[in-house]
């Protein structure tokens, strides 16, 4: 299969008063067209900054990104849902499409039926302020893929979250995202998620960090998160997992 | 029509009584202390010729109106003022615009803006008057100086408080740096610009009044200035409840505007 992001010696530096922060020491990472990657790391490692680099906020010190096609768009899901409280919640999800001059009669319509599948049909014309912290995060993923991304970006879509509504918004966001056959990469310290969500999970090394080891998460008739989570197997690539940071920290 | 519980018409009835009352405490307050001031000065306690008296308030207010020139005087202060809250406004805007757009003019410009804020500008009236001449500009001019800094600066305060997050967030989307400010830092700062606009009206007439007391031959500003002249003291007093009337109709007005916006999000 070939990789829709290449990533060669992917190389990213800070400058501040006091002299250089290596961050990402050299990464090399393939990421293929439909799966959904996870990336893990001990806190601090650079997995932020990795998708900074790769979504272009920041700009690379030095190695390469290939891509698979000529462009591709990239939906990036931050920690925060940072809705806009002065935008209704359809409002909200069209404002990348207005940005990218790309609102239509057509793709609005897009966004309201995925408002409409996924639960939030209701809250349309609400704001923000009456949505629940798990369902502000579930517009969130859907103003992300109003814009209809090839490859999504999450950073810790979950982490500002409570462990239940975590759970139950990550499977959620598992089954958006399969069936809208989105190619994914997610970033998150919590082990378990990452086991039980992904096709594979890199496990990056501290500062300056590179790719330490990548697991193809083999549960056989794999299903959704939270029934993932009861099989043997997830104990095994999570103790393996852990092994691997453990070394580290 | 909804029906309402019992509970719910005793708490409308109690919120109602409370409005009454304070209608009423307000009205007596006034009441009490027009009184007060009318019979002190009817019976001598103090001098009608230094404290004037409700009723010869009353008479100059009449006689303003009927020698005519009264409404004369209203209008230009009322003018000055809201062609310098036009001016200070939108170049208040507009140069906190620019300053968001380049940071490090902004960095340049921080300490001379700090200083022309905090100077009194009063001070500034004899030199105003030298340069610009005694006449409409140099008032205008006058209450321009008091009201620009401070919109210049708390509007690119509230630009600079929006959180980093949101910024980031339209980065992603690629979102260019006028689209930023446009989908962004000025509706979050929607309300930090009306209450701007809201000072800003007291100040152009702040400013105003002070550029007429020290050259003018109109306005309310000129009214005080030469009823205290020729020592009359009615002349001065109506002219400042005249003024204080007036103060408070246009904060009226501006936040009958202010509420339109609101409603309309």
């Amino acid at each position: 299969m070939k990789p829709i992001l290449k990533i060669r010696d992917l190389k990213k530096n800070y400058q501040d008063l006091d002299g250089e922060v290596e961050a990402l020491g050299g990464i090399n990472l393939d990421v293929y067209e439909g799966e959904l990657l996870s990336i893990v790391g001990p806190s601090g490692c650079g997995k932020t900054s990795l998708l900074s680099v790769l979504s272009n906020l920041e700009n690379k010190s030095d190695g390469s990104i290939e891509l698979g096609k000529e462009t591709i768009k990239i939906g990036y899901m931050l920690q925060k849902d940072a809705l806009f409280p002065w935008r209704t919640i359809l409002e909200n999800c069209l404002i990348g499409l207005e940005i990218q001059h790309n609102l239509t009669e057509e793709t609005k319509n897009r966004v309201i039926q995925l408002l409409n599948t996924y639960g939030l049909g209701d809250f349309m014309n609400k704001y923000p302020s009456s949505l629940s912290g798990g369902m502000k995060q579930r517009v969130a993923l859907i103003r992300t893929l109003a814009i209809d991304p090839d490859i999504l970006f999450l950073d810790e879509p979950f982490s500002a979250l409570d462990y239940l509504t975590r759970i139950y918004l990550s499977e959620d966001v598992y089954n958006i995202i399969k069936k809208e056959g989105k190619t994914a990469i997610l970033v998150t310290h919590d082990l378990a998620e990452a086991v039980s969500l992904s096709d594979r999970v890199a496990v990056l090394s501290k500062r300056p960090a590179v790719v330490k080891k990548v697991y193809t998460i083999n549960i056989p008739n794999k299903s959704t998160p939270i029934k993932n989570r009861k099989r043997k197997e997830f104990q095994h690539y999570y103790d393996l997992i852990w092994r691997d940071l453990d070394a580290h920290i | 029509m909804p029906t309402y519980s019992e509970e719910h018409k005793t708490f409308l009835k109690k919120r109602r009584r409370k409005k009454i009352i304070i209608l009423i405490c307000q009205f007596l307050i006034i009441l009490f202390f027009l009184s007060l001031w009318e019979i002190a000065s009817k019976t001598g306690i103090i001098n009608s010729f230094l404290s004037s008296s409700p009723s010869q308030v009353v008479n100059t207010f009449i006689s303003l109106l009927k020698q005519n020139n009264l409404w004369n005087h209203v209008y230009i202060t009322v003018y000055e003022t809201l062609i310098s809250f036009v001016i200070a406004s939108v170049l208040g805007f507009g140069i906190a615009s620019l300053l968001w757009w380049f940071p490090t003019l902004a960095k340049v410009v921080d300490p001379y803006l700090t200083v022309l804020n905090s100077l009194p500008k009063v001070a500034l009236g004899p030199l105003i008057i030298i340069w610009i001449g005694a006449n409409m500009n140099s008032i205008i001019f006058m209450a321009l100086m008091i009201s620009l800094f401070i919109t210049i600066i708390n509007i690119y305060n509230g630009f600079q408080l929006v959180d980093y997050y949101y910024i980031t967030l339209l980065k992603t989307l690629n979102a260019s740096k006028r689209q930023i400010f446009q989908k962004l830092i000025v509706p979050s700062n929607k309300n930090i610009i009306i209450n701007c606009l809201k000072v800003n009206i007291s100040m152009s007439l702040i400013g105003v009044i002070m550029g007429e007391l020290l050259v003018s031959k109109e306005g309310l500003g000129y009214l005080i200035m030469y009823g205290s002249q020729v020592f009359n003291i009615n002349l001065v007093i109506t002219s400042v409840v005249i003024l204080a009337v007036v103060a408070y109709l246009m904060y009226l007005v501006i936040s009958f505007i202010e509420k339109k916006i609101v409603q309309s999000k």
